[in-house]
């Protein structure tokens, strides 16, 4: 006996019209789709195996098993450079948070002069990394830098930011508040979203300027404190230029001076890869902070369920 | 795995923690083509002076079928890799020659011998610390270029304000040089404003070893010898000296405020007493600070024999290079004796009509180096400088180089590291140089497997 089945609710049939509307997306989609393919996947992949390999660039990769990620695990240089990468992590991401939001909660009440002091807020963020790296060579000279001399100015003999190891993350971190003005600007558009309605009623409510900044400001600003989260935790955990410019940038810079303090993860693997052409080694590197990543990412994803709020939720 | 694959493996590693990067290699339509015609292209070398110009043109005067593409730019070794990994490599590749051993031993260089036989080279012309340098296991796999040398220079206005000459200056005795720098050295509180004896640690190590009569690496190049007490006595010296100027922090803060390229330099500012250097500061003192109380003396060792250290660049051939014979035939005008003397020629020209006294070249080629002074230099009547221009061809045959090594730049490395940690005071001598030891050893193990 013959059944007919009627269709699905929910999967009707797409119109000729829609067919073509999507046609055409995956059209204006492809080069996004191919470069992804090419340039990311592919290496990826790739790297992937290389990461199990003896590989030097310049022979034909050897198949070692997992001899990489064992050397990984047992290098001391390795848990050096995860470890100092993870301290300025842990330092510059809040930090960078914190005073991009003052900043922010103040360039809000600038009013006429808002647009100038953002231009003025987010024109380091322009200057090249090279040129910070340099730039703050000069400005953390223990005698003749600016930041000693004002700090002499108080009454207090500077450090050694550059040499002595305990200063020189301090050093780094200082710097890295240089381009802090992307955070502002996101900080800055999501305070100027957040409904003023909102505050009167919590004002009619009797809430005070602490009691409105937790309770409206914050989960109202709260995705986009979230997205600098992520945002600011990938970029810290791949921290390369700057210090690479400040203390390994050329051989008469490398031959100078530089510190086990200031050894982060990507500017090891990079020796590792091109310095001593030690290939498979640095793709099981890369991988290992490709894991890193995507584990801290995706607790910070989960916890945002509880603290995050997006607009056009129920709750 | 083929080339493409390894290629794009190759970029996958900084798709996943950096930006990206891209290679350049010697062009697709780089043909082979005979003894001298076709493409031929470098790498890590430009057009900086009239030096490199004036060869340059030799060598296109005298092979017009060779179609010349010089991709200017310091050696990078990412770029180098990216080329070689992508199968397109440069024909030549224009590098420091201490990266040669490791180059070498990987394959991704050629040996010369067939090239040094084919265009009838004469390796006896180069000198021998610059020839130990591009020879591996007995094989040459470069062409040495420069020739640097260090030597000691001297501010003798500062000396005499000290009361002393330049030849009371010996750093032959160890055991006073701390008594010598604390009389030079100027420093006042936590301030040093004045350096008494730069060491030059970590780059010099080596020269100070040597002469404490200790090689860090064998001859071969595959032996560390970095906990040699030599030359743990060597590091202890060095950076009891910087220890005396107020630590490492203040020692480097003030020695990187310096500008040795300007009229504003450390010699004319009188923020220096007495420094080893290469050889090249005198062509900038000569052309910023003419009239500078300016001695040059030559490193010794605790004898008080003449020591120095050579380094400099070198042409090399890559593996696969698709015009090697163009390749070799430009190596060898490149540094030829005269071609060396052709842009000598340029140089004391150019000196001459900016007014200014041609302090000579110093190549690796002895040969060169002879008729360069010979014929084309003519002392300048500033007795200082006349007198350091002898002092460092004095110098040039007591040279000795760091040995090829295969693993060149973990063995530079390990021994930088260990002078870091003594300078931060993080470690003594003897337990930096024993860690720095382990270290270059398993490179030196895992690069000869």
């Amino acid at each position: 006996m013959a059944t007919v089945t009627a269709p699905a609710p929910g999967r009707r049939r797409r119109t000729p019209l829609a067919r073509r509307e999507a046609r055409w997306a995956y059209l204006f989609l492809a080069p996004w789709i191919v470069g992804f393919l090419v340039f990311y996947a592919g290496p990826m992949i790739a790297s992937l195996w290389l990461s199990f390999t003896e590989y030097d660039v310049i022979n034909p990769p050897e198949y070692t098993g997992l001899d990489n990620y064992r050397e990984l695990m047992s290098d001391p240089a390795v848990a050096r450079s995860l470890g100092n990468t993870v301290y300025y992590t842990a330092l510059h991401v809040p930090l960078v948070m914190l005073i991009s939001l003052g900043l922010a909660l103040l360039l809000k009440r600038v009013g006429r002069l808002q647009g100038f002091f953002r231009t003025v807020f987010y024109l380091p963020v322009m200057t090249p990394a090279v040129a910070v790296g340099i730039l703050f060579l000069l400005l953390l000279n223990t005698q003749d830098g600016l930041i000693n001399r004002a700090l002499g100015l108080v009454g207090i003999d500077g450090p050694s930011w550059t040499t002595d190891p305990h200063w020189v993350m301090p050093g780094i971190i200082l710097m890295s508040l240089w381009s802090l003005g992307s955070t502002v600007i996101i900080y800055l558009a999501a305070l100027q979203n957040v409904p003023r309605d909102l505050y009167e009623a919590a004002s009619i409510d009797g809430a005070g300027a602490w009691a409105r900044f937790r309770a409206v400001t914050l989960p109202m600003i709260s995705g986009a404190l979230f997205f600098t989260l992520i945002v600011n935790t990938i970029a810290s955990l791949q921290m390369f230029t700057e210090v690479y410019t400040m203390y390994f940038g050329n051989r008469e810079t490398q031959n100078s001076f530089n510190s086990d303090a200031a050894s982060f993860y990507v500017i090891h693997l990079f020796q590792e890869a091109f310095q001593f052409l030690h290939m498979g080694f640095a793709s099981a590197m890369a991988w290992l902070l490709f894991v890193i990543i995507l584990v801290i990412t995706l607790v910070q994803v989960k916890l945002s369920n509880r603290f995050v709020y997006y607009e056009g939720e129920d709750q | 795995m083929s080339r493409t694959v390894r290629a794009t493996a190759f970029a996958g590693v900084l798709t996943l923690a950096l930006s990206g990067c891209g290679g350049v290699g010697g062009g697709s339509d780089a043909g082979g083509g005979t003894a001298t015609e076709g493409a031929l292209s470098t790498m890590g070398f430009g057009f900086s002076d009239e030096i490199a110009i004036t060869r340059v043109d030799a060598f296109k005067r005298d092979h017009p079928d060779v179609d010349l593409k010089v991709t200017e730019g310091a050696f990078d070794e990412q770029q180098f890799l990216s080329a070689v990994a992508s199968g397109n490599p440069p024909d030549l590749v224009y590098m420091d020659r201490k990266l040669i051993g490791t180059y070498a031993k990987r394959g991704s260089i050629q040996p010369l011998t067939d090239c040094v036989k084919k265009q009838d080279i004469n390796l006896d012309q180069y000198r021998p610390a610059a020839r130990a340098q591009v020879t591996l296991d007995g094989t040459v796999y470069g062409i040495p270029e420069f020739s640097t040398v260090r030597v000691v220079y001297l501010n003798e206005g500062l000396l005499k304000k000290a009361g002393m000459t330049a030849d009371q200056v010996n750093l032959a005795d160890w055991a006073a040089l701390p008594g010598l720098n604390a009389k030079l050295a100027t420093v006042s509180g936590n301030r040093l404003s004045r350096i008494g004896i730069d060491p030059k640690i970590p780059e010099f190590l080596p020269m100070w070893a040597k002469a404490n009569g200790a090689d860090m690496l064998s001859a071969d190049g595959r032996t560390a010898r970095l906990d040699d007490p030599k030359v743990i006595e060597a590091l202890t010296t060095g950076a009891n000296l910087i220890q005396q100027q107020g630590g490492w922090g203040r020692f480097k803060s003030f020695r990187d405020t310096f500008d040795f390229f300007g009229a504003q330099n450390p010699l004319s500012k009188n923020q220096i007493v007495a420094w080893p250097m290469e050889e090249w500061f005198l062509n900038q003192a000569a052309k910023n600070t003419p009239t500078a109380e300016l001695v040059v003396k030559p490193f010794v060792d605790r004898q008080g024999k003449p020591l120095t250290q050579s380094a400099g660049q070198a042409w090399v051939i890559t593996k696969g290079a698709k015009n090697p014979d163009a390749a070799c035939a430009f190596v060898k005008q490149m540094t030829a004796t005269d071609t060396w003397m052709a842009a000598a020629k340029a140089r004391a020209d150019a000196r001459k009509s900016a007014g200014l006294p041609f302090t000579g070249i110093y190549t690796a080629n002895a040969d060169a180096d002879k008729k360069i002074f010979e014929e084309l230099y003519q002392p300048t009547g500033n007795k200082r400088f006349d007198d350091a221009v002898a002092t460092i061809r004095s110098v040039q045959d007591a040279a000795f180089a760091m040995p090829a090594s295969p693993a060149g730049a973990e063995f530079d490395k390990a021994y930088y590291d260990a002078v870091n940690r003594v300078l931060a005071g993080q470690e003594q001598p003897a337990q930096a140089l024993r860690r720095a030891q382990q270290e270059a050893t398993a490179a030196l193990d895992k690069a000869a497997k």
